[in-house]
């Protein structure tokens, strides 16, 4: 009796005398969550053009990050760093599509999966030894990003608000807004959408698929960089970051693997379930939750709706 | 011109459907056998042993067992880490609380532990496969992670959080504990190594294996000539957490002498991974020839330089491994998707109607 009523009745007891800590929460869920709808969306990205599932996300939005920092520690004016780094992401999107994809091409998806793999290594090696392996600060003030916090009085308590943070959600807002445009307005956006349905077909109508991959690999380079500069600037730039961009799978599993308002409210969803998880919960079983949380939802989620929220459902012929 | 089968009969299906039905692969088995068994020890100095020999076997176990799973039954998962780690913690609790029953009694029966919990979370795979099932063994991953950490009576409230390996004997020798000498360790994985890869090739040549295969290749038809999926599959996450589980507590108990829960992380169970994706799915000598690139390769390459006179920072030869391994894996992928077993089948074939070319 007494666990039933720590699991099911006390928490939410708490939430109710205390508002002001239970929005705090919510909060940094919903920012964190953000970023994993971030990296989550450079997957769907990859995903819905060319069928890849890239693991390597996770590492280029370190490697973005770290390519940023490490020019500006060189010398490089701060918008100048900026510019050359998105330069760095697109020929790196260009040399994947050479050196990687094109002669992969056709194989299974188990074996282009696998060459995501040797592409993570061999940024995680090739970063390092660019830039050295120390933990690096984010350039924030450099960039004109806000610092700071918003605090105000509400709910019987008070709740402080990151600048930063709110930043982050207006810059990711108007980059998916812009992607969303993209996808269904541009003569580009409509033929990547029609190399996701079909390879074959859109190579019979005369579009480039090599041109579409460089394109979308860019896509998700630049989404990495955003992903990486905000992340940057809630913690060091390192190479470590590179575990806590697996929870971008689970955020995949709950949104599908090809939709992009998918990506992203999976993102907040996993993000603020694993906040108020570990706050509320958390205690009873000895805290440290939120390194299984995400994962344990998603595997309770596919149980019932394998194809995810806003998924294409997935159907077999034989 | 020495590798061919000509006037070599076979008399019998037995001889017909044997596992290796050359003569001259029969002769090289047991040349390895023997190199392995009385030349290393023998010969090899501490260093090959320890630091070689001993990790490849077992990181070439585990990889079987995973092949078990992802290469012959289809199914993919990301949770070999923590399924070594069930055995490791398995085979501590028992030794310490069973000190007199023999260590490699529990080094085996650790893998049951390992298998139980294998097939617990194998339950899934019945509605899910692919990307999707890895990610769900990934929930695997973490959560047994976690509880390695905050489940205090697994390291037996040690205060370090880490298991330390208890020294145990084997007919008056040591054979665990910092006062094993490599030899010995060294022969006891290689004997449970042997026996059990034995056992897998029996496994996959019979009714089982065959069961496995005909779910990876098409579930829906397999199901249709009357193999039960639930059974079969979770039964292949039994027995490949079996083979992982015994690879666990080995590489605890023979290998490092004692470890934390950060030995099994996320990475383990990708460089596994790794290893039978560069090997070859769906083949066992592909575990070994996998396990062999990826683990002794980086071991190489980081005494490469100083051969070459080349004064490199050892900050500097740990990335450049990192680039040069991850360059490796996308080179083996293009020249040779199917892995490095299909390449030694290519070989053989060539060797076979050499000199002409078919």
């Amino acid at each position: 009796m007494g666990l039933l009523y720590q699991i099911f009745i006390d928490p939410f007891v708490q939430m109710g005398t205390a508002p002001d800590l239970f929005v705090q929460t919510l909060w940094e869920g919903l920012v964190g969550g953000m970023l994993y709808a971030l990296i989550a969306l450079g997957f769907v990205l990859i995903f819905k053009a060319s069928g890849v599932f890239n693991f390597a996300q996770g590492i280029m939005v370190v490697f973005a990050a770290l390519t940023l920092v490490g020019l500006y520690n060189v010398g490089v004016p701060a918008f100048l760093a900026l510019g050359l780094s998105i330069a760095v992401m697109f020929v790196l999107a260009f040399t994947v599509e050479r050196v990687v994809l094109r002669p992969l091409v056709n194989q299974p998806d188990i074996i282009l999966f696998m060459a995501t793999f040797g592409i993570t290594y061999f940024l995680i090696g090739f970063g390092e030894f660019v830039f050295g392996g120390d933990p690096k600060v984010m350039i924030t003030d450099q960039l004109y990003l806000p610092k700071g916090t918003i605090t105000y009085k509400a709910l019987g308590g008070v709740v402080s608000l990151q600048k930063l943070d709110i930043a982050a959600a207006i810059i990711a807002s108007i980059m998916v807004a812009g992607l969303a445009v993209f996808f269904s307005k541009t003569r580009i956006g409509r033929a990547l959408r029609a190399v996701a349905d079909s390879h074959s077909a859109a190579l019979s109508v005369g579009i480039s698929l090599e041109q579409i991959w460089v394109i979308v690999w860019f896509a998700a380079g630049l989404v990495a960089l955003v992903t990486g500069i905000f992340w940057g600037a809630r913690s060091d730039v390192s190479f470590a970051l590179d575990v806590i961009a697996l929870k971008a799978l689970p955020v995949l599993i709950l949104g599908g693997f090809t939709s992009i308002p998918g990506a992203i409210v999976g993102g907040l969803i996993i993000g603020i379930g694993e906040k108020l998880g570990e706050f509320y919960w958390g205690p009873l079983i000895g805290g440290g939750t939120d390194a299984w949380f995400a994962y344990v939802i998603a595997l309770v989620f596919l149980l019932f709706r394998p194809q995810g929220l806003f998924g294409e459902r997935i159907i077999e012929r034989v | 011109m020495l590798y061919r089968e000509a006037g070599q009969f076979k008399t019998s299906y037995a001889s017909d459907q044997a596992v290796f039905p050359i003569l001259q692969d029969r002769v090289g088995i047991l040349i390895i056998l023997v190199i392995a068994f009385i030349g290393i020890p023998v010969t090899g100095n501490d260093f090959l042993i320890n630091a070689v020999m001993i990790p490849f076997l077992i990181f070439s176990l585990a990889a079987i067992g995973l092949n078990l799973l992802t290469g012959y039954t289809g199914l993919l998962s990301l949770g070999t880490g923590a399924f070594m780690g069930v055995g490791a913690y398995a085979c501590y609790k028992l030794t310490t609380v069973f000190p007199d029953v023999n260590i490699i009694i529990w080094v085996i029966v650790s893998g049951f532990f390992s298998a139980a919990v294998g097939a617990v979370f194998g339950l899934p795979s019945l509605r899910i496969k692919g990307f999707y099932l890895a990610i769900a063994t990934l929930a695997a991953q973490f959560f047994l992670e976690w509880c390695f950490i905050r489940i205090p009576w697994l390291y037996n409230y040690n205060v370090s959080a880490a298991i330390e390996v208890p020294q145990r004997e084997l007919f008056g020798i040591i054979i665990t504990g910092p006062r094993a000498s490599a030899q010995t360790r060294y022969l006891i994985v290689l004997t449970i190594v042997v026996a059990m890869t034995w056992m897998a090739s029996n496994i996959v040549h019979g009714r089982i294996g065959r069961m496995w295969m005909a779910i990876r290749d098409m579930d829906i038809a397999a199901e249709l000539m009357g193999i039960r999926l639930l059974p079969t599959k979770l039964l292949a996450f039994a027995v490949s957490s079996f083979y992982c589980g015994v690879a666990g507590a080995m590489l605890v108990f023979l290998w490092y002498g004692g470890a934390e829960s950060t030995v099994f992380s996320i990475n383990e169970s990708f460089t596994i991974l790794f290893m039978i994706i560069i090997g070859g799915l769906g083949s066992l000598l592909g575990s070994f020839l996998g396990a062999a690139l990826i683990y002794i390769l980086p071991i190489i390459l980081r005494f490469v330089p100083p051969q070459l006179g080349l004064p490199l920072h050892a900050a500097t030869v740990e990335h450049m491994t990192f680039m040069i391994t991850g360059a490796l894996i996308v080179f083996f992928l293009i020249a040779e998707p199917a892995g490095l077993a299909r390449l030694w089948q290519i070989g053989k074939q060539k060797l076979r109607v050499w000199p002409f070319p078919y």
